[in-house]
């Protein structure tokens, strides 16, 4: 019996499965790691001189071979603003149901998990065609109807933020969850004992508590929002504009379309190629301040509550 | 673990209690409500294309020019030429001419929408979504093929070999290719991406050959259609260069959850076969991967739903030409960036505008089924089977 295992360790088959099965994990670790960093530092390299005052100040000119991004940038910031006000409320008051009252086997609430799932998986374009047929096409024209307007039924602002918020909702949702469950059961428990009622006890004690977490949530769901370019793209997002959006109702523009059709369809893509990776390059550091800022506070949230 | 809802349970009734809670009920179905709405917007503005009630279908502008009101006549299965019939991004006037009778107007829609052509400009537009579904099938698939081995191999390093502070350097770093917005990995196919996968496959194509000979040797009658495959073509973008991309996007997802579920299979298991005398990677491999398949193949499952529904990466890095062809070097169009290029250019509430709504359907009923199947059957299978451990 031994002799055999002996046999059998020592036969080059069995020594190369063996090198390949601690080799290969190995190997992809590391590739998935080097391209990562590959990545990023090809951002950095060709995007870091493109970015001056000038360039974060000025409008674009010259078919975007000269000036600056700040148009886009400000559609931008306003768009995720206006998102942040719209889906945080619903996703924070969908969190408090899921943790402090949904029983666990109850039908509603599995069914309330289960559509927050799936809406996690739906395709980003859908919504972008949910934005042009629900926000659009329904909600904007029947506002129109109602009010005698014609300025509601075309894509704009405020339905390419609304489109972003239901997208962005389950990141919210999910990062407000965990804040709220990481609150201890008995600061709970001392609030009921004080003869708080139940929402007392959320309004006062859960949820100051879990500010933190909120704002995890609200951050994340701005880290997701600013780099989603497929809703925005025929809700409201347009490739030039003359002046600043200033209304709900005025169309924008976006940084991560801006970049889309830089790439595949400026008239000098060569000439335009410097600033576009500096857009790029704009673009992910938002994104990455963004998601590196939810991880601080969370991790200090896990370890406050330890 | 959570145990809320028992804190609260004995608490007198108070109105002002009862309306907050119906509140925040009602806004936590707003999830569940918008899922409804999606399907039943998406599906309105499809404009009955489903159940053939295709009357409202006619456009509102029909063009005068269109005098010879010829029947549909059954689409020539021709394949599509991207050097003679680049599709014109132009604002689509031309109408399709539809058929006198409802009945066969709607049939004709349908062989329409089920032939082999998309060319939905021109003077007779053709909607033949078969060129659509098999680039979607070609990019997920080499998307895949891409991501899955090297995540999951990855996830398996970072569950059972490495140090801690390896993984402290593994994960958060795939966590930063999360973060990438998929319209920057999109650029990064076209700047750089493209040339090296065109320069590769020019150097490659002998082996490529060679791939074709075996695998046509090995399943015989093969022949003609794997050399078709893998014959490398002059396109600089195809639906390599788009599933790399893809799989870029793919990778986190995959990697995240699997390892999620790695290393939640319980010590126990690992300490057992290693007291049996298994080696670690034996371990790895044969008893903790198969401890956590169901939820490796949910990851997987994720990263199919996520590569099949990505629109921006397949926009910029596919080359977006619908071509009828399984040969994976050729430039293919995807589901989704056929939705994301043309409903900013349609006419709204014409034929073109529906049948991309109906697109749109497709996408969301398969990523509808992929997250069904995986949140009512793998996930509960997985609950069920470290309950006991």
């Amino acid at each position: 019996m031994t002799e055999l295992l002996l046999q059998k360790k020592h036969s080059p088959y069995y020594y190369i499965k063996s090198k390949l099965s601690t080799g290969l994990p190995l190997f992809s670790a590391v590739f998935l790691v080097l391209l990562i960093a590959l990545l990023l530092l090809h951002f950095i390299w060709h995007g870091a001189p493109g970015i001056t005052w000038t360039f974060l100040s000025e409008a674009p000119r010259n078919n975007n071979t000269e000036g600056g991004i700040f148009p886009a940038i400000y559609g931008t910031v306003f768009l995720v603003f206006i998102m942040s006000l719209l889906g945080v409320p619903i996703g924070t008051a969908t969190a408090i149901y899921l943790s402090e009252y949904a029983k666990q086997q109850s039908f509603f609430s599995r069914s309330v998990r289960f559509g927050v799932n799936t809406l996690a998986g739906v395709p980003s374009i859908v919504f972008g065609l949910f934005g042009v047929g629900f926000f659009v096409q329904f909600i904007g024209k029947s506002i129109d109807t109602a009010a005698q307007t014609t300025i509601w039924s075309k894509p704009s602002l405020i339905w390419a933020a609304a489109t972003l918020s239901v997208l962005t909702l389950p990141v919210v949702i999910v990062a407000v969850e965990e804040a709220l469950r990481n609150v201890p059961q008995e600061l709970r428990a001392a609030s009921l004992a004080l003869g708080a009622t139940k929402w007392q006890t959320i309004w006062r004690v859960v949820l100051p508590n879990s500010l933190t977490g909120i704002l995890t949530g609200t951050i994340l769901a701005i880290g997701r929002g600013a780099g989603e370019v497929a809703p925005v793209i025929f809700v409201g997002a347009v490739y030039s504009l003359p002046q600043l959006p200033d209304s709900l109702s005025d169309q924008f523009m976006h940084m991560g379309y801006h970049i889309y059709v830089l790439a595949t369809q400026s008239p000098n893509a060569a000439e335009a190629l410097p600033l576009q990776y500096a857009s790029t390059l704009v673009l992910l550091m938002l994104a990455f301040s963004l998601n590196l800022t939810a991880a601080y506070i969370r991790l200090k949230i896990r370890r406050s509550h330890k | 673990m959570h145990s809320t809802s028992k804190l609260y349970k004995k608490s007198k009734f108070r109105l002002s209690e009862m309306i907050i809670e119906w509140t925040i009920r009602l806004t936590a179905s707003f999830s569940v409500i918008v899922i409804f709405l999606i399907f039943i917007f998406i599906f309105r503005e499809s404009g009955g294309l489903i159940f053939g009630t295709a009357k409202e279908l006619k456009p509102k502008k029909s063009t005068s020019e269109k005098t010879t009101d010829k029947p549909e006549e059954k689409v020539k299965p021709e394949i599509y030429n991207p050097e003679t019939g680049e599709i014109a991004k132009v604002k689509e006037n031309k109408k399709q001419d539809i058929s006198k009778s409802s009945e066969s107007k709607s049939e004709s829609i349908w062989k329409n929408i089920f032939s082999d052509t998309w060319q939905p400009v021109g003077k007779k537009p053709k909607y033949g979504i078969q060129p659509l579904l098999i680039g979607t099938f070609k990019v997920t698939l080499v998307s895949l093929l891409f991501a899955t081995p090297l995540s999951i191999l990855a996830a398996i390093y970072c569950a059972f070999f490495a140090k801690a502070w390896i993984r402290d350097i593994i994960k958060p770093t795939v966590e930063v290719l999360a973060g990438f917005p998929s319209v920057v990995l999109g650029f990064f196919c076209l700047v750089t991406v493209v040339q090296g996968v065109y320069n590769t496959t020019q150097f490659l194509q002998p082996l490529c050959t060679h791939i074709a000979d075996f695998i046509s040797w090995v399943i015989p009658f093969s022949n003609e259609w794997i050399h078709s495959v893998l014959t490398i073509s002059d396109f600089h973008y195809s639906s390599v260069v788009g599933g790399i991309g893809l799989g870029l996007a793919v990778i986190p997802i995959i990697f995240t959850i699997s390892e999620d579920a790695l290393s939640s299979v319980p010590k126990s298991y690992r300490e057992a076969s290693l007291a049996l005398g298994a080696t670690e990677s034996e371990t790895a491999f044969k008893v903790m991967l198969p401890a956590a398949l169901p939820g490796v193949v949910a990851a997987v499952l994720l990263g199919i739903g996520r590569a099949f529904g990505e629109t921006m990466i397949a926009l910029m890095a596919t080359g977006n030409a619908a071509l009828f062809s399984w040969n994976i070097f050729h430039p293919v169009r995807t589901l989704a960036a056929t939705i994301g290029s043309e409903t900013g250019e349609v006419q709204w509430g014409s034929l073109h505008y529906n049948i991309l709504f109906f697109l749109g359907i497709l996408l969301f009923l398969v990523s509808f089924i992929i997250n069904a199947l995986t949140e009512l059957f793998v996930k509960r299978y997985l609950s069920k089977k470290f309950q006991g451990a």
